[in-house]
């Protein structure tokens, strides 16, 4: 097997197949939602069911990779490994060489660039993992302020505001967040935004949700399952307060 | 060798001390310098030597030892596995270009519940030790700590060996060390006792 032979070429109408084939394998990974509030980033996954012989605390989809930084992906599990080794490497590596902490976008922008290399060079296939990372340092006039950044198997990275990644789902989510998401929420609407996001993908429960906050100055916290139900309980009640509602009126209409 | 760094083990913690002078020949650069390196919540390492080697061989672990924390989980590594580290990375940079490091590794290990004192040169030799000193300074403390500890003293008694040790160095040690820092490591993590000069003095 030669490594200098390229996997990723292009086909005549000048798609690079392998890339649109590594992105197929993201959407059959399971949601990530990602959510950018005032002062806040919520990351939010699905955890699908897991075979009953197996540990569950040993399956983590959201990750640190630095002191401030958090990733979540979806796609294929041991892909995200590799790729999570290599930027917590050079989180480490930047600390020691800069004698300072690597702000979101630099990481952000080495996720991507590995990713596009895996996609330019011979011998290798392109990553099967799109993540969703948050952290601090993007802004220079508010560096304690968190944000949110995508990369996918193509190698671009960009910021949102409130994005989804993984399952088949995505795109319908996509638009529901564009509906529902107002600029400057608080962590409390936050995480109400990406939980009501995930109940559309997933069977109601805190059980099938795993949540982490990035606040401001890099603090993070993996909320506890009784959170998560507590937000569960006041969605799910306040949506039959909607339908109730709705139906009393629809029956006095008729 | 003109650098002084002692340490001493007692029950349930590690008391680690080091001059303050930063000079190289005759040249003396500050008298308030910080010598003992934090590595990790529950780690610390008083270092002999240049001030780049001592530089960039504890950052260069420090770093190493976060890596290893996210890697796995939050898994911390035991003392232990922290000084064969330090050494297994003397010992690969000595045939290649040496850190001309002397240093003394103190930890709590919050698994064993125990703390724990390495001694480690430049030339890769470890030695887990109860107490020990660095440079010259051996050569004037040795010999109050073999006389005075006791398996399983306290803290103020290690506090008063480690003072005694200094008078002696300020009494009797040519070079001229006015300033020392202490620091230990317990159960409760790393801070500082006592400094001579306040390090962040610019």
């Amino acid at each position: 097997m030669s490594y200098d032979r390229a996997i990723t070429v292009f086909s005549p109408d000048g798609h690079l197949l392998q890339v649109e084939y590594s992105m197929e394998a993201v959407r059959r990974g399971s949601t990530v939602v990602g959510v950018q509030g005032a002062d806040c980033v919520v990351l939010a996954v699905e955890k699908r069911a897991i075979a009953k012989l197996q540990d569950a605390r040993t399956i983590r989809k959201i990750v640190s990779i630095d002191d401030r930084t958090i990733l979540a992906f979806a796609g294929l599990t041991a892909d995200a490994r590799v790729l999570i080794n290599k930027v917590r490497l050079e989180a480490q590596s930047y600390r020691l060489t800069m004698e300072d902490a690597p702000s979101i976008d630099y990481t952000a922008r080495f996720l991507a660039k590995i990713q596009q290399q895996y996609t330019q060079q011979g011998g290798v296939r392109p990553f099967g993992i799109a993540t969703l990372v948050a952290g601090v340092g993007a802004d220079a006039n508010d560096p304690d302020k968190p944000f949110l950044y995508q990369t996918d198997p193509a190698g671009t990275h960009s910021r949102w505001k409130a994005q989804v990644i993984g399952g088949r789902n995505a795109k319908s989510l996509r638009e529901f967040l564009e509906k529902q998401y107002a600029a400057n929420m608080t962590e409390q609407q936050c995480l109400r935004l990406a939980i009501q996001a995930l109940m559309e993908v997933v069977d109601s429960g805190a059980k099938t949700m795993e949540l982490c906050v990035l606040r401001r100055g890099g603090k993070k916290e993996m909320l506890k399952e009784s959170m998560i139900e507590n937000v569960i309980k006041e969605i799910e009640s306040e949506q039959q307060e909607g339908q109730a509602a709705a139906a009393a009126s629809a029956g006095g209409e008729s | 060798m003109s650098d002084t760094v002692l340490g001493i083990q007692y029950d349930g913690g590690v008391l680690i001390a080091c001059d303050q002078s930063n000079a190289r020949s005759i040249l003396l650069y500050q008298t308030n310098i910080d010598k003992i390196k934090e590595l990790t919540s529950h780690t610390m390492m008083g270092v002999s030597g240049p001030n780049c080697d001592l530089v960039n061989f504890t950052e260069y672990i420090e770093k190493n030892l976060n890596l290893y924390e996210l890697e796995n989980d939050g898994t911390k590594l035991s003392t232990k596995a922290q000084a064969n580290f330090c050494r297994n990375t003397l010992a690969t940079a000595l045939r290649k270009g040496p850190y001309q490091v002397d240093v003394l590794l103190g930890g709590y290990d919050t698994v064993k519940k125990q703390a724990e004192l390495y001694f480690m040169d430049h030339l890769a030799a470890l030695q887990k030790v109860s107490y020990n000193a660095q440079g010259y300074a051996a050569y004037f403390c040795l010999s109050i700590m073999d006389r005075d500890y006791i398996k399983g003293l306290g803290y103020d008694d290690a506090l008063e060996i480690m003072n005694k040790c200094i008078k002696a160095l300020h009494k009797r040690f040519l070079l001229s060390q006015p300033n020392f820092i202490i620091k230990i490591v317990d159960k409760d993590g790393v801070r500082v006792v006592s400094v001579g000069a306040d390090p962040a003095d610019t």
